[in-house]
């Protein structure tokens, strides 16, 4: 497995590379050279610091809002020192490496604090924020210090916009960015993994953009009080963001409740919903699925064999795969209205309703959990087993099981089964 | 619904007052701000028509802070941009425009206009008698910071202010409210939020006077805009949540027919003996959730068991008793519920020590378990049972009663006791019923009779309800 591994390590390492290259140079310009406006980098290189601890936790916000920032007013501050051309109508002299040398000192503090409250530094996250801010700054200073942007584009609306164009550019290169990092991390496909974190951008990170933007505008029309004043709404934001990821695993954990009710009454093996949602979750990620998808097939599995609450006596060891077709069409149907009860998204139900049918009348996600489920109450517990559970599905491909889903499911096994912790 | 007369009037009031203090806008004075007031009253229109944000109408569910109005920056900018007719003018596009939520919908649009414009009116009289507009800069001069934050700051407490005036006015006219609660709660959980707005309003207004004009105001809208999406979707999923546990309570009244509306009801009951204990709110919800989910462990009993006609044998028995451990089991994960989850594991623990499932005593169960214990045998006592008519309520007193210092904490006992003396107790609730602030059911999610043996759970078919 070893090359396997190295491959997939080297884009991580090409990022960090590059991310240390930049603060090394940063730092040694910043050290040989001094700082240009003290004051302003202080205040920049303190609001990053803040921002950074104000982040969320390591773990990224989840499903298709994808808050995938988890230090918004860091980016925004980082972002708006980058584009900055004026502070109270001054022209500011700071270059692209000194706007690297504070980001990386305030990004540091930030997380040398969280370090010291017992958290794990977020290393991905400041890799990819130098080399985002790295690269707004690569495009916005030398156009502004050589004086080219105020010759042809001037000071006024045009700007404005020059700064949003200069920011999407920037927030598509972190979208890359951080796609090439959890692609490498987890293994899954890369189109998938693109699109989840570009509808990210239109979250929280036109957000942090046009935040960044309005910064960068209000510090040269009104100085460095801007910054105070300006990174209010955004703080609201993040706090939204907040309640809003509160409320979503508090459901999960509900929702996953329920799920368990099942093994507890002894209709199903223990710990099968659990381990059935997070095969169909990494196979669903094998065949392309994001986002919003992935969330109705993780709900779905998770509650896939509700309907056997409403049986009076449990199925021998829950596993419906064994049943005739009828009697599992029919605990399916019961699931679904059980479902159609709690307030995940219809399309759930729907999934959980149709798990019995054969794979050619069903949506995808439906396709993968009856397969997984399939193999879980087939595999046991030993490598042969598994063998074995497959070789059925395999066998079950003409109506039961669609080939391309048991392909990928033998594939996500090959690779050693769940990607440890979640992607993305 | 008709609109009384006396709110008719009101609403004629606000609504003349506005236009009074509106008019000015088209006198010739006012020529060079047309542009201005005409951008904004765009601008605030279009911002409040695809919103259609579905929780302003929805305060209710309390400290919300986009709850009172996703766009009053624009408001507040032009408060502190245009003289006060031009703010005034600015509201009335917007507010006429905007989704009104119940009906009737023209008076209400009306009304909001009114309010709006002159509360609008009266944030740019504020700003202008402090020298906001001077202050902002514009031109060359750079804005007078910090000085500026002072006007901005005013403008915006009298913009809160004025609202919760004239909202407190439509209580007393429209919903009949006694005049001395009719203010009551009106302004100070918009003071922050309003605060918020002011910032930004600060923000857009800064923008809109440097030398990059309207255009870079406009980004300061993305971030509220965005924060009051994702408010939105905050209240979808927890809707969402509360129809979840719904779903979980509906399961086991389903496999338990003879306990419908039981959960419900322990929780109402939990609820009215802690208020009566001076539990503070965020205990009380938390409490409310221990006794509606108190049984939930019976959905880990096997369903011929639990309806099981007739005496039990002692295996069963000892099956059944397995419930709050089960309930436990199932709650473990759900993080929120926190004490509630030991409330569940111990509601049938009693004070002497001879209850189950670990036969703790007086002090060492848990507050909540005490609480739920006595909500639970009472509502037992109450409701018609397989096994039992259902008793009144004096006598349901007299058992706890008797009970008390042996079985139930006798302190839960009073408190149930006075609680039901002040409140009284209708035990008809079923579980469709919405009860406290857990919303109704989708129109789907009403649970069908519990008639075919096989499937106590609906069937598929909702509506079939007899």
């Amino acid at each position: 497995m070893t090359p396997r591994y190295a491959r997939v390590a080297a884009p991580v390492a090409v990022v960090y590379g590059a991310a240390a290259l930049l603060t090394a140079g940063g730092l040694g310009h910043t050290l040989w050279c001094g700082v240009d406006q003290r004051g302003t980098a202080l205040a920049f290189g303190v609001l990053i610091a803040v921002g950074e601890l104000a982040r969320w936790g390591s773990a990224p916000l989840p499903g298709e809002l994808g808050g995938k920032e988890p230090a918004p007013l860091g980016a925004a501050g980082a972002l708006a020192y980058a584009l900055l051309g004026e502070s109270a109508g001054e022209p500011t002299t700071h270059g692209v490496l000194q706007v690297v040398s504070v980001v990386v000192a305030g990004a540091l503090a930030g997380n040398v604090l969280h370090v010291a409250r017992g958290r794990e530094p977020a290393l991905d996250h400041v890799a990819r924020r130098v080399l985002t801010v790295g690269f707004a700054a690569v495009c916005f200073q030398p156009l502004y210090n050589t004086g080219l942007v105020t010759q042809h584009i001037g000071h006024g609306p045009l700007y404005a916009l020059f700064l949003l164009v200069l920011l999407v550019l920037t927030a598509l290169c972190d979208a890359v960015l951080a796609a090439v990092i959890q692609r490498a991390r987890t293994g899954y496909p890369y189109g998938p993994l693109l699109r989840d974190q570009l509808r990210a951008l239109l979250g929280i990170g036109s957000a942090v953009c046009a935040t960044g933007a309005v910064m960068a505008l209000g510090v040269a029309a009104a100085g460095l009080w801007a910054l105070p004043v300006f990174c209010v709404p955004l703080l609201l934001t993040q706090l939204a963001f907040r309640r809003y990821a509160a409320v979503r695993e508090v459901n999960g954990q509900t929702i996953a409740s329920l799920a368990r009710a099942t093994e507890i009454a002894g209709y199903t093996p223990a710990g099968h919903a659990r381990r059935v949602a997070a095969l169909s979750g990494a196979v669903g990620r094998e065949m392309g699925l994001s986002g919003a998808e992935l969330t109705v097939l993780e709900y779905a599995a998770l509650m896939h064999d509700i309907g056997q609450l409403s049986l009076v006596d449990p199925v021998p060891e829950g596993a419906t795969a064994l049943l005739p077709v009828p009697e599992q069409r029919r605990i399916a149907l019961l699931g679904g209205a059980v479902v159609r009860q709690t307030g995940v998204p219809a399309a759930v139900a729907v999934v959980v309703e149709r798990q019995a049918d054969p794979y050619r009348e069903q949506p995808l996600p439906a396709r993968i959990v009856r397969a997984v489920n399939a193999y879980d109450d087939l595999a046991g517990d030993t490598a042969a087993g598994a063998l074995k559970a497959l070789e059925r599905l395999r066998l079950g491909t003409a109506r039961d099981y669609q080939p391309e889903v048991v392909e990928s499911l033998a594939r996500v096994l090959a690779r050693g089964g769940v990607a440890p912790g979640r992607p993305g | 619904m008709g609109i009384p007369g006396a709110a008719r009037a009101y609403i004629g009031c606000v609504v003349a007052g506005a236009v009074v203090c509106a008019l000015p806008v088209l006198g010739p004075d006012a020529r060079g701000s047309w542009g201005a007031v005409a951008l904004l009253a765009g601008l605030y229109a279009a911002c409040e028509l695809p919103a259609r944000c579905p929780f302003l109408g929805r305060t209710q569910v309390g400290s919300v802070p986009a709850g009172t109005g996703s766009f009053f920056p624009v408001l507040l900018a032009a408060a502190l941009l245009l003289p006060p007719a031009g703010a005034a003018a600015v509201a009335l596009p917007g507010a006429l425009l905007a989704r009104v939520d119940q009906r009737p919908a023209l008076p209400r649009r009306i009304w909001r206009a009114g309010r709006l414009a002159l509360a609008a009116w009266a944030a740019a009289q504020a700003a202008a008698l402090l020298g906001g507009p001077a202050a902002l800069g514009g031109g060359s001069g750079a804005p007078d910071f910090p000085y500026v934050l002072l006007p901005a700051a005013v403008s915006a407490c009298t913009f809160s202010l004025v609202l919760a005036v004239l909202d407190g006015g439509i209580r007393v006219t429209a919903e009949r409210r006694p005049v001395r609660t009719a203010w009551q709660g009106l302004l100070w959980p918009s003071l922050a939020p309003h605060a918020v707005h002011g910032l930004a309003g600060l923000m857009m207004a800064v923008l809109w006077r440097s030398a990059h004009g309207p255009v870079a105001a406009l980004f300061v809208l993305l971030p509220m805009y965005i924060t009051c999406w994702v408010f939105a979707q905050y209240h979808r999923e927890w809707a969402a949540h509360q129809a979840t546990i719904r779903a979980l309570v509906q399961a086991v009244d389903l496999k338990d027919r003879y306990t419908r509306g039981h959960s419900e009801r322990v929780g109402r009951a939990s609820v009215l003996i802690a208020r009566e204990l001076g539990m503070d709110e965020g205990r009380l919800e938390v409490l409310r959730f221990a006794g509606i989910l108190h049984d939930v462990g019976k959905l880990g009993v096997p369903t011929r068991v639990l309806r099981k006609d007739g005496p039990l044998t002692p295996e069963e028995r000892r099956i059944i008793q397995l419930h709050p451990e089960y309930g436990h089991e199932i709650v473990r994960g759900i993080g929120f519920l926190g004490e509630a989850r030991s409330a569940i594991l111990h509601h049938h623990e009693r004070m002497d020590g001879s209850g189950y499932p670990y036969g703790l005593s007086g002090t060492q169960i848990p507050e909540f378990a005490r609480v739920v214990a006595v909500a639970d045998a009472f509502d037992a006592m109450t409701s018609t049972r397989c096994y039992s008519r259902a008793r009144p309520v004096g006598t349901a007193i007299a058992e706890l009663r008797r009970c008390a210092g042996s079985h139930f904490d006798p302190r839960m006992v009073r408190a149930l006791v006075r609680a039901l003396d002040r409140h009284g107790w209708q035990s008809d609730v079923t579980a469709d019923e919405p009860s406290g602030n857990v919303p109704p059911p989708r129109p789907t999610a009403k649970p069908a009779a519990p008639a075919s043996a096989p499937a106590p759970l609906p069937a598929p078919h909702p509506g079939a309800r007899p």
